[in-house]
């Protein structure tokens, strides 16, 4: 009696799909993907229940630091580009060429105006060696630089992309509250009423009652 | 791991022994490493996620507006809480008047953000008094010791206690300096 010989099927198989599958993926995260540089300072944004999402974008975003430090950012080029000329000709500093793309590629700053060309002359690396001796953007109301940067970056807006910006604070948790406050009540004066505090979430408890 | 390259693939035909060609597969295995190398990389890089946030409106202020005429709380409506030092939280019911004899000086207790802390308190609160009116004072200014001086995180947990306990009405106000004077008279700062 002949042996039955099973069917051998090759252990090879065909990858042809997922290979296909794997530079589609490959290609989806390659446009998605944007590099962001890294922030001048890091800070701990303590947590919430809050689930409210900030948006896609038109954000500013004052950082608040524990060394009560303030610092600014927005999140599209060009309106960072426009403030610096708006801010620095209310300030009467002016910048190169160079310097205003520099800037706009900042993801965010701490520098008062005055001391910004020398900031933005030197390189990546030097920067990142400057930034935790850096003063922070002045905010008493002797010399508010902070409040010309936001009402600037959000004039620029809303003439460059007619959106309203949405204003952002990421404060440390170790901040004092201070701080906060006084930055607060600096815009409040300024008719600016509205401030979504940057969390991290948490969850609800859920034995309290609706 | 994976061959794609196959030996005599066309083996199964059978037929004659044809002139050695070059097979028109070719070794994929290093590609597909390649792929799935920057696959990992980009799937581990990008943050879809994007901040949450907590909203905070503040009232208009009125600059016209004078102490006098600015809104009086029923003693029966206010709750005090004051943002105290080492995520310690300080609250009284009642008013805080030491200049007026007939308001008996409010007995200040102190909690903390824990589940059993200010938010049993508040819920306890809420269904004794339906309407309470929330003061949230941070202990800030010049008044308070540098070190005594509140964190923001506690200022974030205390606004969302408010959220949690679902209060109406409440409110962020800089502490004045009675109270002050009341928590250093309690040695509590």
């Amino acid at each position: 009696m002949p042996k039955v010989k099973p069917h051998r099927t090759s252990p090879s198989l065909d990858m042809t799909p997922m290979v296909d599958l794997a530079f589609l993926l490959v290609t989806f995260f390659m446009l998605t993907t944007q590099f962001r540089p890294e922030d001048a300072v890091v800070v701990d944004p303590p947590s919430s229940t809050s689930d409210l999402r900030a948006p896609e974008s038109d954000i500013l975003t004052l950082t608040i630091d524990s060394k009560k430090r303030v610092f600014f950012g927005y999140d599209k080029a060009p309106v960072m580009a426009a403030a610096l000329q708006a801010v620095g000709a209310k300030y009467g500093v002016s910048f190169t060429p160079t310097q205003i793309r520099q800037f706009s590629l900042l993801p965010n700053f701490g520098v008062p105006i005055q001391q910004l060309g020398s900031y933005l002359n030197k390189d990546n690396e030097q920067r990142k060696a400057l930034n935790p001796g850096l003063p922070g953007i002045p905010y008493d109301s002797l010399n508010n630089q902070m409040v010309t940067w936001v009402l600037e970056a959000r004039k620029a807006n809303a003439s460059l992309f007619k959106k309203p910006t949405y204003l952002a604070i990421k404060g440390d948790g170790d901040a004092d509250v201070g701080t906060v406050q006084k930055v607060i009540k600096e815009l409040q004066e300024n008719d600016i009423n509205r401030f979504n505090l940057v969390t991290s979430l948490e969850m609800k408890p859920s034995y309290v009652g609706k | 791991m994976a061959e794609i390259q196959q030996k005599g693939g066309d083996s199964g035909k059978g037929g004659k022994q044809r002139a050695k060609k070059m097979s028109t597969k070719i070794d994929m295995t290093p590609m597909v490493d390649l792929a799935f190398l920057l696959l990992t990389f980009f799937m581990l890089t990008t943050t879809f996620a994007k901040p949450n946030v907590m909203q905070l409106t503040m009232p208009v202020k009125d600059k016209n507006l004078t102490d006098e005429e600015q809104t009086k709380i029923k003693a029966s409506q206010a709750v005090t809480i004051i943002l105290g030092p080492e995520n310690k939280v300080f609250y009284y019911f009642g008013l805080n008047e030491p200049n007026d004899k007939s308001v008996p000086q409010p007995e200040v207790k102190t909690t903390d953000f824990s589940a059993n802390g200010i938010r049993q308190i508040l819920l306890a609160r809420q269904k004794q008094e339906p309407e309470p009116i929330i003061l949230i004072m941070p202990l800030s200014g010049k008044a308070v010791p540098e070190d005594k001086q509140s964190k923001y995180k506690n200022m974030v947990d205390i606004l969302d206690e408010m959220n949690i306990t679902n209060q109406k009405k409440y409110a962020l106000v800089d502490i004045p300096a009675k109270d002050v004077d009341l928590l250093k008279k309690l040695n509590l700062i």
